[in-house]
């Protein structure tokens, strides 16, 4: 159970795919237009629970809970070795610290 | 009673949310036909330049270092034909409270909603403009929330969006973010609607007279360091704020022979409201699919008549690739110490081309730089395309194919701008603006304004209205 007050991130569907009016690309039309906020839980619920939540302007927003004390995953990315390259080029052009 | 909330009743509205959430009514302005007066708007900001830097620097923004970048010169030089290689300088704009240009837009707009009593404001962005608002928010003691198009339908997000959501929150403010598409627009409009926040427009006109202080800076800075006006001025074309309000600043400083060239990165190809090639981009701004729709049609934002007018401002308008931009990133940082983020060196990558035109007494400078962190980064954005099936290789960034591969160029040498057709785009914007119009002739006041905002001629003007079979 995730416990009221707890920091969750919530998901919401705020257009259906058949709902989508706007001038949009094929692949686009067939897809929901969707939402994810952060907040605190305002009751006790489950993951999968439609909840409401109070956002950090102090806004209620209404979805299903999908994550409780959310984090972020992004990073600097796996090893691309052409950076490398590119250094070694650069470095060779310019003669940093004299031939070698 | 409450309002109705859906698609429709909202976007009914939208006229009346954007009137209440700027404090300004854009039908001041306009002539009823194709024209507005554009010099009016920019005025009734209130603001001056002076004013404008005052404000500016009580939060940390602008006066940024102009730097010379003497290796990168050096090596533009090998390419170049003898005597010719201009000095290039970039102003450090990740220097700024939240780390680039954006906080000179963010400043103005968030300093009047707090003089006009507002208790918050809201910025629709996939880009720095996010930070740059909560920033200010935060300086000026209000509430900030920013929308975002943020992912595709498998919910995977671009790790350039997902940092700067994180940055808004880290800054205090709240993020709702969005899968593709321009619907957008009215969850922005509802969210304006029900707060009654400020809309910190990035078309607002208080936005880019922030902007305009770069231009200004420019101008005085060279004066101060190398005793003359720049000969080139480069500035990322996405949006259009930063093209106008440079090219503005400088115009305000005298420095009228300056050459501005405005430069997007070539994505030609990639539909921006495609849900399958939202993640085959590895840049998510300073890109072609914002620059072109935004030169030749900028009334479609979030105000109703943009203050980023761009083709009224720049000489040239030239394209790089994500290759050439990637290489410069790494470049920067190994040759002249400075790690900045990828997408602000869209600039940069045209810059070391463009310098080889120019002679080498010539000064060019670069308008920004960005911050740099994970997510915004080379590595990561060069790793989460191989990871969408983009190919990433050495070789000629000409055989570039958006969506496909990434060209890193093979050497130095290979850097080259393509320019675009002016001409073309001035014809789009004349064509997108007639509807206004309404199937009236065109006055002599719409042919005025149609000159100015395609940096044209009448006859030029005239000539395409012909084409068009539209009496004027």
């Amino acid at each position: 159970m995730v416990k009221k007050d707890t920091w969750v991130r919530i998901h919401s569907v705020i257009l259906k795919a058949e709902e989508r009016t706007a001038k949009l690309p094929e692949d686009t039309k067939h897809v929901d237009f969707e939402m994810w906020v952060k907040g605190s839980l305002k009751e006790d619920a489950e993951i999968g629970d439609e909840v409401t939540v109070i956002t950090a302007t102090g806004r209620e927003e209404k979805g299903t809970l999908i994550e409780a004390n959310p984090y972020y995953t992004h990073s600097y990315g796996k090893f691309v070795p052409e950076i490398i390259e590119i250094d070694k080029q650069l470095r060779e052009i310019m003669q940093f610290g004299g031939e070698n | 009673m409450a309002l109705a909330k859906d698609y429709n009743s909202v976007m009914g509205r939208s006229a009346e949310i954007m009137r209440e959430s700027l404090g300004l009514d854009f039908n001041d302005f306009e002539s009823g036909s194709v024209a507005f007066d554009y010099e009016g708007l920019m005025k009734a900001t209130g603001y001056t330049i002076d004013d404008v830097d005052k404000i500016q620097s009580k939060t940390g923004v602008g006066h940024t270092q102009l730097l010379e970048l003497r290796n990168i010169t050096k090596l533009a030089r090998k390419y170049a034909k003898p005597g010719y290689g201009a000095r290039i300088l970039v102003k450090d704009e990740a220097a700024n409270a939240s780390g680039s240009f954006k906080d000179r837009r963010a400043a103005c707009a968030v300093a009047h909603a707090k003089k006009l009593g507002y208790k918050g404001v809201i910025a629709a962005t996939s880009g720095n403009y996010g930070a740059a608002v909560a920033s200010q928010a935060a300086m000026q003691g209000m509430k900030c929330i920013i929308v975002q198009e943020c992912y595709d339908s498998h919910g995977v997000g671009q790790p350039e969006i997902v940092e700067k959501a994180r940055k808004c929150e880290a800054l205090g403010a709240e993020v709702i973010q969005l899968t593709v598409g321009p619907e957008l627009f009215y969850e922005h409009l509802s969210v304006m609607e029900d707060s009654g926040y400020f809309n910190a427009s990035l078309y607002s006109p208080f936005g880019i007279a922030g902007v305009e202080t770069l231009g200004y800076e420019i101008a005085m800075d060279c004066r101060e360091l190398y005793g003359k006006d720049p000969e080139m001025v480069v500035c990322t074309q996405a949006g259009g704020g930063m093209v106008t309000g440079t090219a503005r600043g400088l115009i305000k400083a005298g420095a009228t022979d300056t050459t501005v060239v405005a430069a997007s990165i070539d994505l030609t190809g990639l539909h921006m409201a495609s849900d399958e090639q939202f993640n085959k981009k590895s840049c998510t701004t300073g890109h072609t699919g914002f620059g072109v729709p935004h030169a030749t049609n900028p009334d479609t934002g979030d105000v109703p008549r943009s203050a980023a007018r761009p083709l009224r401002y720049m000489d040239r308008y030239v394209t790089t690739t994500q290759g050439e931009v990637m290489y410069m990133t790494e470049m920067l940082a190994n040759l002249e110490g400075l790690e900045r983020g990828p997408a602000g060196n869209t600039a940069l990558a045209a810059a070391f081309s463009l310098a080889q035109e120019l002679p080498e007494d010539a000064i060019l400078v670069v308008t920004e730089t960005e911050y740099t962190g994970a997510g915004k980064h080379i590595q990561p954005q060069l790793d989460f395309a191989r990871d969408n099936g983009i190919e990433i290789k050495f070789g000629d960034p000409s055989e570039d194919v958006p969506g496909k591969n990434i060209v890193l160029p093979a050497n130095p040498g290979l850097f080259k701008v393509k320019d675009m057709d002016l001409n073309h785009l001035r014809k789009s914007l004349i064509k997108r603006s007639v509807p206004r119009a309404n199937g009236k002739k065109l006055t002599a006041e719409d042919i005025e304004f149609l000159v100015a905002d395609t940096r044209s001629d009448e006859a030029f003007v005239k000539s395409v209205l012909d084409e068009l079979g539209v009496e004027y």
